[in-house]
C-alpha cells in the first residue's frame, strides 16, 4: 500500500513541482534515510560516517565510467559494489558499540576522504568530470525505480524473519544469540544491505551532478540530513524516512539555499525537540504502530511480526 | 633535525592545549555517559568571547578565560535543566545524547553565523617569540601551554583530592553502587555537565591562538579531535587525557612538517587505530566493546 502511493506520489512529483534536480535529489536523500533507517532503526548502530558509504558509490561508478568507459546501468551497479566492498572493511567497527561505533564510522568515511582528496588517479585535485550519461528525467525515473525498490526490501526487513531478527539483537543481543539468533551474521548482512543502497543513491547523483570535488560527496552534512530525516519521519518504519526526508528538504529547499545559517537554526532546534520530545519520529503521531496506523490494522486484520520490546 | 626538533616541541605545546581541550569533554562521557558533539562550538564560542573583549574593550583577550567560566557555569546549568533529565530516561542515553547535542551544535554555529559571520577572526599576538631550543616559538603558543598546565592540575585536584571528584569518580565507576553508598548521583552529574562546559569555554581563547584563528564552523573538527583524544587516554582518567593530547599534538606536528596534505586526515586515523587495536585506551583498565 505504501509502496503504490509513494511511488505514484514520486511519478507525479515533475507536474506538481517542475524542478528535476531537486527531486532527483530528494530521491537520492531518500534511499540515504531508508539505508540510516535499517542501519540505525534495526539494528542500533549510528552510522554517523554514512556519508562514506555515499562517496564510495559516487568513487567506485564514476572511476568506473572514466576508467573503463561503462554505461549507467553497470555504473550504478558498480557503484553499489564499491560501498559494499568498503562495508566490509570497515565491518570489523560493528564490534564497537554506542558512540564508539558512531565516531568510528565518522573517523572512516574522513579517512577516505583524505584518501580520494589526495590521490592523482582518483582526480583530487582537478576534480571529476563525467559524460552524461542519462538524461534528467530519465536518471529521475531511475531514481525513483530505486526508490521504490528500497522500500520493497525495507518492508521485507521489516516484515521478514530476518527483520525479526535484526529487532531481538537490537534489544538484547545476548538472548538473541541464546535464540539462536547468528547476531554477527544478521548484524553485517543489514550493514550491507545499507552500503549498498547509499553506493546506488552515489551512482544517482555522481551520474546527475557529473562534475565534482571530493568535498561534496564526502561532506558530514549528508550523513546528518540522512540521519535526520530518517529520525523525523521515524525510524522502523518503511514510510516514516520518506515522509521526514520529503518534509524536511522541501524545507530545506525553501529557505536552506537563500539563507542557510536560519536552516541551520531550525534544524538544530528540530533536532532538539525530536530527541526530546517524539523519539519515535512524525509517524508516532498518526497512531498505531510504526507506519500502520490503527485503523489501517483494523481494516486490513493484517497479520503482523510480533513486536519485541525491551 | 632542526624541523625534527621544531616539531617536537610545537607537537608538546598543542598537545597541552588539546588536552585542556579534552578534559571537560572526558568529564561528561566518564560520568553520565552523554556525547557532547557541541563540545568544539563552545570551546569557538569562549573564542568569540575573546574576540569581542579584544575589538570592543580593547583588553588582553586572556581575561576572556576568567569571564567565560560564570557565563558558562549559568548557561551550563540551563542547557543541563532543559536535556539531561529527559535524556536519561530515553531508551538509548548514548546515542540520543550525540543526535541531541548535534542539534545544539547546529544551533551554535547558525547563532555563532549570524553575529560574526563566516569569515575568520583572529586574535592580535601576545608579544614577541619565545625561544625554545634555540628556535623561536609564538608567545601565544608557550602562553596557551602554559595556562594550559594549570588547568590541567585544576582538573585533576577536582577530581582526585576533593569529596566532590571522590563522588564523581564513584558514579563514573558504577552509578547503581554510587547511588547505594549515599552518593547524591543527581548533584554530582549535574556539577560534572557544568564543569565540563566550563572547561570548554575556557579553552576558547587558547584555541583562537592556536588554530591561527576561528569561524563558526571550527567547533565540528575540534570536537573529533578532542573525542580522539579522551579515547586515547581513556575515560575518566584526566592525566590520560594530557597524555593523549600530547601524543595527538606530536603526530599532527610530525605530519605537519613532514607529510603536510594529510595532516587533516591524522585525527581519524588515530582514532580508528585506537578505537580497533586498544578500545579502552593506552591507560585504561576496563575494555569497552561490544
Amino acid at each position: 500500500m505504501p509502496l503504490v502511493v509513494v511511488g505514484a506520489v514520486l511519478a507525479a512529483g515533475p507536474s506538481l513541482y517542475n524542478n528535476l534536480a531537486f527531486l532527483t535529489t530528494l530521491t537520492i536523500y531518500i534511499l540515504l534515510a531508508q539505508g540510516v533507517n535499517i542501519v540505525y532503526g534495526f539494528t542500533g548502530y549510528l552510522p554517523f560516517g554514512f556519508v562514506g558509504f555515499f562517496g564510495a558509490g559516487i568513487y567506485g561508478s564514476s572511476l568506473a565510467i572514466v576508467y573503463w568507459h561503462v554505461g549507467g546501468y553497470a555504473a550504478i551497479g558498480l557503484g553499489a559494489l564499491t560501498s559494499v566492498v568498503a562495508a566490509v572493511i570497515v565491518s570489523p567497527l560493528l564490534r564497537l558499540s554506542g558512540a564508539y561505533f558512531a565516531l568510528a564510522t565518522l573517523a572512516a568515511s574522513q579517512a577516505l576522504y583524505f584518501i580520494v582528496a589526495n590521490e592523482s588517479w582518483t582526480f583530487g585535485e582537478s576534480g571529476m568530470s563525467l559524460p552524461l550519461l542519462f538524461s534528467p528525467t530519465a536518471l529521475y525515473v531511475l531514481s525513483v525505480v530505486a526508490v521504490v525498490l528500497t522500500l520493497v526490501v525495507v518492508v521485507y526487513v521489516r516484515d521478514s524473519h530476518f527483520g525479526l531478527s535484526l529487532r531481538a539483537i537490537r534489544s538484547d543481543a545476548v538472548s538473541a544469540a541464546m535464540a539462536g539468533v547468528n547476531v554477527v551474521r544478521t548484524r553485517t548482512i543489514a550493514w550491507l544491505v545499507a552500503a549498498a543502497l547509499a553506493g546506488v543513491a552515489g551512482a544517482l547523483w555522481a551520474l546527475m551532478t557529473s562534475a565534482f570535488y571530493a568535498e561534496t560527496p564526502f561532506d558530514l552534512t549528508i550523513s546528518v540530513y540522512a540521519i535526520v530525516f530518517a529520525l523525523f519521519g521515524g525510524v522502523r518504519t518503511v514510510i516514516g524516512p520518506v515522509v521526514g526526508a520529503v518534509v524536511l528538504y522541501s524545507l530545506y529547499q525553501y529557505i536552506g539555499i537563500s539563507n542557510p545559517q536560519y536552516f541551520e537554526l531550525i534544524y538544530g532546534l528540530l533536532i532538539v525537540v525530536l530527541v526530546l520530545f517524539l523519539p519515535g519520529g512524525l509517524t508516532s503521531l498518526v497512531g498505531g504502530r510504526g507506519d500502520r496506523p490503527a485503523w489501517w490494522n483494523r481494516v486490513v486484520r493484517r497479520r503482523s511480526a510480533p513486536e519485541v520490546t525491551p | 633535525m632542526r624541523l625534527f626538533e621544531y616539531a617536537l616541541v610545537s607537537g608538546v605545546l598543542y598537545g597541552l592545549f588539546y588536552g585542556f581541550i579534552g578534559v571537560g569533554l572526558n568529564l561528561l562521557f566518564g560520568v553520565m555517559r552523554l556525547v557532547n558533539l557541541a563540545h568544539g562550538d563552545l570551546v569557538v564560542w569562549g573564542g568569540y568571547l575573546a574576540y569581542s573583549l579584544t575589538t570592543s574593550a580593547h583588553v588582553n583577550p586572556l581575561w576572556a578565560i576568567p569571564l567565560s567560566i560564570p557565563l558558562a557555569l549559568v548557561g551550563g546549568l540551563i542547557l543541563y535543566l532543559i536535556t539531561v533529565p529527559r535524556l536519561r530516561r530515553a531508551e538509548d542515553t548514548e546515542t540520543s545524547s550525540l543526535i541531541l547535542f548535534f542539534g545544539v551544535s547546529q544551533v551554535l554555529v547558525a547563532l555563532a553565523t549570524m553575529k560574526y559571520g563566516t569569515n575568520q577572526v583572529t586574535l592580535p599576538e601576545l608579544g614577541n617569540p619565545v625561544m625554545i631550543f634555540g628556535q623561536p616559538y609564538a608567545a601565544s603558543l608557550v602562553a596557551s601551554a602554559a595556562l594550559a598546565v594549570p588547568a590541567l592540575a585544576l582538573f585533576y585536584y577536582y577530581l582526585y583530592r576533593t569529596r566532590l571528584g571522590l563522588a564523581t569518580r564513584a558514579v563514573m565507576a558504577n552509578e547503581e553502587e554510587a547511588v547505594a553508598s549515599g552518593v547524591r548521583v543527581r548533584r554530582v552529574a549535574t556539577s560534572a555537565f557544568v564543569i565540563g562546559i566550563a572547561f570548554a569555554a575556557a579553552a576558547g581563547p587558547l584555541a583562537t591562538f592556536m588554530l591561527g584563528g576561528i569561524n563558526p564552523t571550527t567547533g565540528g573538527g575540534l570536537t573529533i579531535t578532542a573525542f580522539t583524544i579522551i579515547i586515547i587516554g581513556s575515560l575518566g582518567n584526566p592525566l590520560g587525557t594530557a597524555a593523549g593530547g600530547i601524543l595527538y599534538g606530536l603526530a599532527s606536528s610530525l605530519t605537519q612538517a613532514y607529510a603536510a596534505p594529510w595532516t587533516g586526515m591524522v585525527p581519524y586515523a588515530l582514532l580508528l587505530a585506537v578505537v580497533l587495536l586498544r578500545p579502552s585506551g593506552l591507560f585504561g583498565r576496563r575494555v569497552r566493546v561490544a
